[in-house]
């Protein structure tokens, strides 16, 4: 017996777009990009700014809703059997290359199990559950895992698994495929041009598979280097959309309280950047879990979110960020609480000995944010040295241990097992990386937690096993969870139906449409 | 001393130098007394505009910190950083230019070389380099400050001591059998006392506004609150909050100007025949 989780892409197209008016054709997006990528071939290349662009060019078989939800993309529907090893998704028969080949199974068994596999890291781990990938007809897919894999349904994203062309790709050399100066997928937009330090040029899929979509005639790209200049160019009426991070955060409010200007800061759902000080488990007064827990007491996490990252974003209760999956509610929260902190110190006998604090080197609101935190710190009675560092110094000092706290933000990608459990998992711990258990926390009981997480078949179980692992975190508090941050997306306001999804504008443009004013 | 005094009191620029400096110093002094609560403290809410509030007269920076116990606090940071380093300098400088001076030869000229070197490179892309190298700390601004100040102080040595070694009284010490370095430290180096002063007082300005140009670059002591990482900090703000730059700004210039006119002043002074005779 199949689970049929099948939606229409129609009803969804619809839901997407509970906007007032009817979607307008025409027009062109002006859009910042920053920095410039250094390529637009999506399945070889997935940083920010490349899937930012690329994200318009190819799709992938699905995307997601705000709540990670799936939704159809190249897949109209999909199937998950009940052991949680079979996942069968059913294309849409009339999807053509920008080439105008003809798009079919089997280009998504060419991707997933021969190109991605070479060229993908992140989704070649992944790929070592699945048994195999096959194509039973030419609209249907069909991937067997060898053991149920829960976060499976969430791989399946533009960044995760872009499907690229078999008929150009096959039997040749990726990297050095001419095709990839001139990318060729199956999105809603072409390419067109890449002037490279000026613009890149995209411009409607006529024959896209999905009627009327997409609305914007062309989305240009501009490429501008420096932070003020693209600020200027916002004011100015050159740039309609300031994508995420392409301001400094302090232009932020100058620019949103500007006529006709809007901000969100959904659309980061899906990566789920979390922020957090990591706090050395090992030695020294954070090796102590009462300290530890002191420090989550003292530091005032609302007012550094307004008065540093203009309210946007959410105080992070949690390991889970609350827009990732199995993200629990049940746990131990530390509210603003300097009397708290100072009730628990005096408990562990804290002697006054320094604590060196390593903020991260990213620019003027990291700088302001740890000198906060230093002064919340040291208002409950903690003794604290701020370490200056240039981002090399703040990469080595982490990679080899030498710190007290530090500050960092690392991406979830909608699963714990994919973005969490490698913060705190054991097997995870070892010199030489920012990114791994840095701080040296051990408890065998999370190990195991996760551990069986990954491969339980049902959500709720998943769910039980991750209320768990989150509960025992949050008490032992083994880094310092700062906030979800909130990137800004600012655009104008007659730019409609821009951030859709927990993938945001990296495949957002498909919906879009630009109202008159 | 009162001869001096009075020189130095005819030159009216000098006195108002005084007076200004030593404003500054009691401030840095009695910070402590006066904002018991230290400078990093939040203590209102961000951007509030200076004379809104009696309790905070010059208002509240980004973070909501108060701005008038930061410019009291970076008084004692800028004035610290500013008197340790050119004593640090003149350490260094002096012996290098009087030996040089004095001896002359192939001790004058690898002297000269070596001090050369350090005035051939541009000081503060120097002072950049030795900070960022050793972390920034008040220890490592005040080396790097100290090690490229170091070479006008011992040109101006050398200069003095190699006209001063050939005077009669020097000749008249040789003869009399006194040690060498008794020579260079009783006889000579005293007379070169007062263009020195002069020197240091401009130096003191000097370091000053090199400590405040590295922490604007956010090279500064993290630890400590000084007026160019109040002014590096404001910058980003400027176009919502322009007067958090403004404040330190003028701080670090009326500190920075009343170190000169008192340089002026002590020229003035220390050596009336030389500075009188254009007027």
């Amino acid at each position: 017996m199949l689970k049929r989780l099948t939606a229409l892409a129609a009803t969804l197209i619809v839901a997407a777009g509970t906007a007032y008016a009817d979607p307008i054709a025409g027009g062109r997006a002006n859009v910042v990009i920053q920095p410039e990528p250094p390529s637009l071939m999506l399945g070889l290349v997935q940083n920010g700014p490349t899937q930012m662009v690329a994200g318009n060019i190819y799709e992938s078989l699905l995307r997601y809703d705000e709540n990670l939800e799936p939704l159809p993309q190249l897949a109209k529907s999909w199937e998950i059997s009940e052991d949680g090893l079979t996942y069968t998704f059913h294309l849409f028969d009339n999807v053509k290359w920008h080439d105008g080949e003809a798009f079919s199974a089997d280009d998504v068994v060419f991707s997933a199990d021969v190109f991605l596999r070479e060229t993908h890291t992140r989704l070649r781990s992944t790929l070592e559950h699945v048994e195999s990938i096959t194509a039973p007809d030419a609209n249907t897919v069909v991937f067997k895992l060898k053991e149920p894999f829960g976060p499976f349904i969430g791989v399946f994203e533009g960044g995760t698994m872009p499907i690229v062309p078999k008929h150009i790709y096959e039997g040749t050399d990726y990297k050095t495929n001419p095709a990839n100066n001139h990318p060729i997928g199956t999105g809603p937009f072409k390419f067109v041009e890449w002037v490279k330090g000026s613009h890149i040029l995209l411009t409607k899929n006529e024959d896209y598979y999905i009627d009327g979509l997409p609305y914007l005639d062309e989305i240009y790209w501009h490429v501008i280097p420096d932070a003020a200049s693209r600020a200027v160019a916002y004011e100015t009426g050159v740039i309609d959309i300031l994508p995420g991070g392409s301001v400094e955060n302090f232009d932020v409010s100058r620019l949103t309280a500007m006529d006709n200007s809007c901000v969100t800061d959904k659309g980061w759902e899906f990566i789920g950047p979390l922020s957090w000080m990591w706090l050395n488990n090992r030695e020294g007064p954070t090796a102590d879990k009462r300290f530890r827990q002191a420090v989550m007491y003292a530091m005032d996490r609302e007012f550094a979110k307004d008065a540093l990252w203009n309210g946007l974003g959410k105080v992070a209760q949690s390991p889970v960020s609350s827009s990732t999956r199995f993200y629990s509610d049940d746990i131990n929260k530390y509210d603003y609480n300097p009397e708290k902190a100072k009730e628990l110190l005096a408990e562990m006998g804290y002697d006054g000995t320094p604590v060196r604090l390593l903020p991260l080197p990213y620019g003027e609101t990291w700088q302001r944010w740890a000198e906060a935190i230093k002064q919340n710190l040291e208002e409950v009675g903690i003794k604290v040295e701020m370490v200056a560092s240039d981002v090399a110094g703040w990469n080595q000092k982490i990679s080899e241990w030498d710190y007290d706290m530090a500050f960092t933000y690392l991406y979830q990608y909608g699963d714990p097992a994919l973005g969490v459990a490698r913060t705190y998992i054991s097997s995870n711990i070892g010199k030489g990386s920012p990114w791994n258990n840095v701080e040296g926390y051990e408890n065998a009981k999370v190990d195991e937690l996760f551990d069986k997480a990954a491969v339980a078949v049902t959500k709720e179980e998943r769910q039980t096993l991750y209320t768990e692992a989150q509960q025992i975190l949050t008490d032992d508090v083994p880094v310092a969870w700062l906030l979800e941050l909130g990137f800004p997306t600012i655009y104008r306001c007659n730019v409609k139906d821009l951030v859709t999804t927990a993938i945001g504008i990296n495949d957002g443009f498909r919906d879009a449409y630009i109202e008159e004013k | 001393m009162k001869d001096f005094w009075q020189r130095f009191r005819r030159n009216r620029g000098a006195v108002i130098g005084l007076v200004l400096l030593l404003a500054v110093i009691l401030i840095a002094l009695f910070a402590p007394l006066l904002f018991p609560q230290s400078p990093w403290k939040m203590v209102q809410r961000p951007f509030l505009p200076p004379f809104d509030m009696g309790q905070y007269p010059l208002g509240t920076d980004a973070l909501g910190r108060n701005v008038i116990a930061g410019l009291a606090y970076g008084a004692q940071v800028s004035l610290l950083i500013g008197l340790v380093s050119t004593v640090v300098s003149l350490a260094i400088g002096i012996p290098l230019g009087a030996f040089a001076g004095y001896f002359g030869g192939w001790i004058d000229d690898s002297l000269m070389r070596f001090t050369e070197f350090f005035q051939t490179v541009p000081s503060f892309a120097l002072a950049i380099v030795l900070v960022a190298i050793f972390e920034p700390s008040v220890m490592s601004i005040i080396a790097a400050i100290a090690i490229v100040s170091w070479p006008p102080v011992a040109r101006l040595v050398r200069g003095e001591v190699l006209s001063l070694r050939s005077r009669e009284y020097v000749e008249a010490a040789v003869l009399s059998g006194q040690k060498t370095s008794t020579i260079i430290w009783r006889q000579i180096l005293p007379n070169t006392l007062s263009p020195i002063i002069v020197l240091a007082s401009l130096m003191v300005a000097t370091a000053i506004l090199l400590e405040s140009s590295l922490s604007f670059l956010g090279l500064g002591d993290p630890n400590m609150m000084s007026w160019g990482y109040m002014i590096g900090a404001a910058r980003t703000v400027i176009r919502q909050a322009w007067w958090l730059s403004f404040l330190p700004g003028l701080a670090i210039v009326l500190t920075v100007l009343s170190l000169n006119l008192i340089g002026e002043g002590l020229n003035d002074a220390l050596n009336p025949r030389l500075s009188r005779k254009g007027k």
